[in-house]
């Protein structure tokens, strides 16, 4: 976390409902500085308004309904609607509260549990009662040990205090980008490894156990707890009526305060990065989403609201809500090239179109940035990122098929130097993105 | 309301045998690597026995024939 340049730190409110600079999920962090632990928290929150009985709570999926809560973990899809999926369903469920984030660019979900754990697990609690279900699974990468610890020892004292009706279980998967993905973590959570199965069975019809499943992000569970405390009318106080609520960003690059950060939904991207301290030189292009993203041109990117549709108008999506801004000096195509090349070698290796497409527009955009380069690579370039899309069991090879369509529309210009002159002077610089330096899921296990 | 016809593909299961679009190349394509690409996975009338014979084909049973309800 980095403390924003304006920051005023203000007497704490009465109840937790909305701190400085219009926070919600980070108000403790923007009064307090420090970690909530479980007493601060319940003296800001209170305890969680579990509603009575074990049926399901269909006045808080109305509630999270009408609040118009999406998911924050990518694809956006209706939280409401996605309660009720599973609260229809027969038998008890099961909630999985993913905390996974295996997106490189994205620091929000770490920042979050570490910040306000207690929000997330009142959230797991609550969305347990919405459905009616008789377990809690909170799923987080291995390589956060620290952060599993934490949280065990969180859910430990929410239990000797008796806050929650239904175990919660902690657990530590193996830490790929695919094992985020819904049914990877079903698949893992069944003994299998933690590597996307086919669908259908969803996981809302049969997911952990056979089970009715629910799987919602850690961000998105936290935005539940406070709906069911403060109603679905507060909860649409911030953003747009088609856009309600905040919603955390992780913002990078060449900002002058990188980090994470809670805003409006419907910000325009260019304010977004203001909350960053904005940028710190001039700028080509705007990565939006993270590395399943879009890369667009920074000068018509600006005005661009942070929401779902304005987004997808721009070619572009929330994604994780992930922000990179790129300096006018940097090169897109080697950012681009190094990203694509991580994804290749991240692939579950279980579907062909992923397996073996994958690494081809790789090695063309490696080839683009660093070798040479002619015109019957753009076009075999074109051609094969056009195939991917739609061709896996998850999506993949479409996130990666996006981050090389949209590199090659917004740096057009580059793309034609690259082609004329060989690779620039920028593709030399260390890189802006930060790839992970890891081994092949292969050679480090999906168990 | 009438009955249609959807081709789908499991695509863990496939290993790119590439029968599919030998039998039916009004609706699938190979990429270079022999996996399938669909074209429509509506499947007219006029199609229907062409489809069913490149699913029962298919040795490893990864393409699928689901029936979907239209208005």
């Amino acid at each position: 976390m980095n403390e924003r340049p304006d920051a005023v730190l203000t007497e704490q409110a009465q109840d937790g409902r909305s701190g400085p600079h219009g926070t919600r999920l980070l108000h403790g962090w923007y009064s307090t500085g420090g970690r909530a632990d479980l007493a601060e928290h319940l003296g800001r929150y209170g305890p969680p308004p579990l509603p009575p009985g074990r049926r399901p709570a269909i006045g808080l999926v109305q509630a999270v309904e009408e609040a118009g809560l999406t998911g924050r973990g990518g694809a956006a899809f209706p939280t409401g609607r996605k309660l009720r999926s599973v609260a229809a369903r027969r038998g008890p469920a099961v909630v999985v509260a993913n905390g996974m984030e295996s997106e490189p660019a994205s620091r929000k979900d770490e920042v979050l549990l570490d910040l306000a754990p207690h929000l997330v697990l009142d959230g797991a609690a609550l969305a347990a009662s919405a459905v009616g279900a008789a377990a809690v699974h909170l799923c987080l990468p291995r390589t956060r040990a620290d952060q599993v610890h934490r949280l065990a020892a969180a859910v430990e004292e929410r239990s000797r205090a008796g806050l929650d009706r239904v175990p919660v279980l902690v657990h530590a998967l193996p830490h790929h980008y695919v094992s985020s993905e819904e049914t990877s973590l079903v698949h893992w959570l069944n003994g299998g490894e933690a590597r996307p199965t086919a669908t259908p069975p969803r996981p809302f019809e049969k997911g952990v156990d056979g089970r009715p499943t629910l799987v919602d992000n850690v961000e998105t569970l936290a935005h539940l707890a406070l709906i069911a405390r403060y109603g679905p009318q507060w909860f649409r106080g911030a953003g747009r009526p088609d856009a309600p609520g905040t919603t955390l960003v992780t913002l990078s690059g060449a900002v002058r305060a990188p980090g994470v950060y809670e805003i409006a939904l419907g910000t325009q991207l260019g304010s977004a990065l203001d909350t960053a301290g904005g940028a710190a030189e001039p700028l080509q292009a705007i990565l939006v989403g993270g590395f399943f993203g879009s890369w667009l041109p920074a000068a018509g990117a600006a005005a661009v609201p942070f929401t779902r549709p304005d987004l997808a108008a721009a070619g572009a999506g929330p994604g994780a809500g992930v922000l990179v801004a790129l300096a006018q000096d940097a090169c897109g195509l080697a950012e681009t090239a190094r990203v694509l090349d991580y994804l290749a070698g991240q692939s579950a290796r279980q579907c062909g179109p992923c397996t073996f497409g994958l690494p081809a527009v790789a090695e063309d955009f490696v080839q683009l940035a660093w070798g040479r380069a002619d015109a019957a690579l753009i076009e075999r370039l074109h051609r094969r990122t056009g195939q991917l899309p739609g061709r896996g069991a998850c999506r993949h090879p479409d996130g990666a098929a996006r981050l090389a369509a949209t590199a090659l529309h917004a740096f057009a210009e580059d793309v034609h130097r690259h082609l004329a002159g060989g690779p620039c002077a920028a593709a030399g610089r260390p890189a802006v993105l930060p790839v992970p330096d890891t081994r092949s899921p292969e050679s480090e296990g999906w168990r | 309301m009438t009955r249609t016809h959807r081709l789908g593909i499991d695509r863990i299961a496939c290993d790119g045998r590439g029968l599919c679009a030998e039998l039916l190349p009004e609706l699938i394509a190979l990429d270079e690597w022999g996996y399938p690409i669909l074209h429509d996975t509506a499947v007219s009338e006029a199609l229907l026995t062409h489809a069913r014979r490149a699913v029962a084909a298919c040795p490893v049973l990864a393409l699928r024939l689901e029936r979907a309800t239209r208005d």
